[in-house]
């Protein structure tokens, strides 16, 4: 890319260090973020996508838990070496976050306006009564109706997917360039859920900021995200733009997530599903972290774990035998095991 | 919940309406006691006035509206001022505890760890002497008096707060809202102070409720017990220790002396039900199970 990333993450680790042993949460994830665009981090429950989030944020709880390693350049300042205090500066300001609870996210005893106002003042510095005005522009803006009666109501008087959007009021409250929002969806219904990405969509395009979608979901990938990395295991498995992991899978692990969602618009009959779960992360196989898992697992895979490799083009794998993977794809065979019909 | 629909609550309840019309009854005892009992100086007007140097209590007549006391003490007086010790001692004492317990309390469960682990182990130590031994033994070395007696049942006093405190602050401190608001850059006094203790402090208003009266009761015990006023200080526990002697009335009429142990006891059971049914009454309020 010709742009200039915004965000630049080098051979991250993050490392929890409990009573069982050490939890290579996350173990060497590198990944860029470019100015305006949606990256989408996808993966299975406890692959460290959140940590990978938290992380960035410096909000990583420790003990247990420590970055270990790697660089986290935000507009060329190393985040890893900054100062509590600097930290506080850059949270809410250039980098915000959404969470995935919008039921919990808001302090039950403080009302929506008072919450944006305090996100507000803590970094502009602007009275309380011109805080207020923009606290309720901001309700406009993510589409509450009614703002100037809304930003008095308490958030157990709005819907879940109310809330989430004043959390995204809060975190765009002071125009950051980096929006991370960690499954900011999944705890709502279908039709909420198109909508707050429907706005996030929107938000990106008018506030020109960049966005970290993590979620489980490919289907929200799909529908946000310009580039992807596929996370496995604490660490980066495929990394490419949002059209040719679709149109290209390379990997196994994706090849497997990409074939376990339903697809209604395709006439596919068969669904397969990766065998076998996540293995955990105080053990981790030798070689690839994939193996116990993979149908294509052979020789080295056992040994030594495969790099991230350009592949053509900025398309990244972390596998041994993609082009195995190829053949077998051009063939139309599968590799996976049915996990039942399709009807 | 509002403070507004919180009182509107106590208020619809018949007994925290009970406890609070006692509340406030004694308020205006103390508030109006120079019109109620006339000192005869300001300066000492905690300094209760004899009818004369009888030994021997003398029942509520004409200018003694409860009779006298052991020493010929004024019950009425004493009383009346006694209400104005009685808030001081139950607002200073109930206060600093609570406050050191939520700061302890507070200080140990946001930060974890070795600060923890250093204010748990003094608060068990604190915990495993019984409190009204070491209430005693503290104000016989530092003397008697009041302000002693405050000093050590505020010394003594906090450590439920920290508990209760700290276990509130566990649950608090990890909720989402939490993190949100770091996340948006948000200090670590900001967040104690806006999001943590604003969520905790309703059950350490209730403890502090339940104390108030206990305190009353316990500062009364240490004057009975002879550590705690000077002789002659308005101050019910020191009333309740004029009748230390008299509570029986001797041969043919037990009940001679009623008026040495029926006034100052009542008067200590109504202000301390007072503060436990207001307490309850919150309690119930704000419990989220029974709304
Ligand atoms: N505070 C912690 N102490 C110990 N281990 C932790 C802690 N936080 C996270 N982990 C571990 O780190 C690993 C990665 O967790 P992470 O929350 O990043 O997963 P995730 O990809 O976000 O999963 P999910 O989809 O469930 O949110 C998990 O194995 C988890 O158990
Ligand atoms: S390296 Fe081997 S085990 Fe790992 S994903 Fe590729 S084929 Fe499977
Ligand atoms: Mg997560």
């Amino acid at each position: 890319m010709s742009k200039e990333a915004l965000v630049e993450v080098k051979n991250l680790k993050t490392y929890f260090y409990t009573e069982e042993g050490v939890v290579k949460a996350v173990d060497g994830v590198d990944y860029e973020i470019y100015p305006g665009e949606t990256l989408g981090i996808v993966g299975e429950s406890g692959c460290g996508k959140s940590v990978t989030s938290l992380s960035i944020m410096r909000l990583v709880e420790s003990p247990p838990g420590r970055i270990e390693a790697g660089e986290i350049n935000f507009k060329g300042t190393d985040l890893t070496k900054l100062s509590e205090k600097e930290m506080r500066k850059i949270r809410g300001n250039d980098i915000s976050m959404i969470f995935q609870e919008p039921m919990t996210s808001l302090n039950p005893v403080y009302t929506v306006g008072d919450q944006i106002i305090e996100a507000i003042t803590l970094h502009k510095g602007v009275k309380r009564k011109e805080a207020r005005r923009q606290a309720i522009e901001m309700l406009q803006k993510v589409g509450i109706p009614l703002p100037e009666q809304r930003v008095d109501e308490y958030p157990h008087q709005l819907s879940g997917g109310m809330r989430q959007r004043v959390m995204i009021a809060m975190a765009l409250s002071c125009d950051p360039q980096l929006l991370i929002a960690d499954e900011p969806t999944t705890a709502l219904d279908v039709t909420i859920q198109a909508q707050i990405l429907e706005l996030m969509n929107s938000l990106k395009e008018s506030y020109g900021m960049a966005i970290m979608m993590i979620t489980h979901d490919l289907g929200v990938i799909a529908e946000v995200s310009d580039r992807v990395a596929v996370m496995y295991a604490g660490k980066v498995v495929e990394y490419t733009d949002v059209d040719t992991l679709f149109d290209d899978p390379k990997h196994p692990y994706t090849w497997g997530l990409m074939n376990s969602i339903p697809k209604l618009d395709k006439d596919v009959d068969r669904l397969e599903a990766i065998p076998g779960s996540v293995p955990s992360p105080l053990n981790f196989p030798e070689g690839c972290k994939f193996n116990t898992r993979c149908p294509l697992a052979k020789g080295k895979c056992y040994d030594v774990e495969p790099p991230l490799e350009d592949t053509d083009g900025g398309h990244m794998v972390r596998c041994w035998r993609y082009e195995h993977l190829e053949e077998i794809k051009k063939r139309g065979e599968r590799i996976y095991e049915d996990r039942g019909v399709q009807k | 919940m509002e403070w507004k629909e919180i009182l509107t609550r106590l208020i619809k309840n018949k007994l925290s309406l009970f406890g609070l019309i006692i509340i406030l009854f004694f308020v205006l005892v103390a508030v109006f006691a120079p019109y109620l009992a006339p000192p005869r100086s300001p300066e000492d007007a905690y300094e209760i006035p004899r009818a004369g140097w009888q030994v021997e209590p003398q029942p509520p007549r004409e200018g003694y509206l409860f009779g006298t006391a052991q020493g010929s003490y004024d019950i009425f007086y004493g009383m009346v001022w006694g209400t104005r010790t009685a808030f001081r001692i139950g607002v200073i004492v109930v206060g600093l505890s609570s406050l050191f317990g939520i700061i302890i309390g507070t200080l140990s469960a946001y930060y974890g760890g070795i600060i923890d682990e250093f204010f748990m182990r003094i608060t068990d130590v604190f915990m495993s002497i019984p409190f009204l031994v070491a209430a005693m033994v503290l104000t016989t070395i530092l003397g008697k008096g009041l302000d002693n007696v405050m000093i050590a049942l505020v010394t003594f006093g906090w450590m439920g707060t920290a508990r209760l405190m700290r276990s509130q602050v566990l649950e608090i401190k990890n909720e989402e809202f939490v993190q949100a608001s770091i996340a948006l850059g948000a200090s670590d006094t900001r967040i104690i102070f806006k999001h943590i203790i604003a969520n905790c402090i309703f059950p350490v208003l209730i403890q502090a409720f339940m104390r108030m009266g206990s305190m009353v009761i316990t500062a009364s015990a240490l004057s009975f017990l002879g550590v705690g006023a000077p002789e002659g200080y308005a101050d019910w526990g020191q009333m309740i220790t004029f009748a230390r002697d008299w509570i029986l009335g001797g041969q043919g009429s037990a009940l001679k002396y009623w008026y040495t142990v029926v006034i100052p006891g009542t008067a200590i059971m109504l202000f301390s039900l007072s503060w436990n049914l207001i307490g309850d009454a919150f309690r119930d309020i704000l419990d989220p199970k029974l709304n």
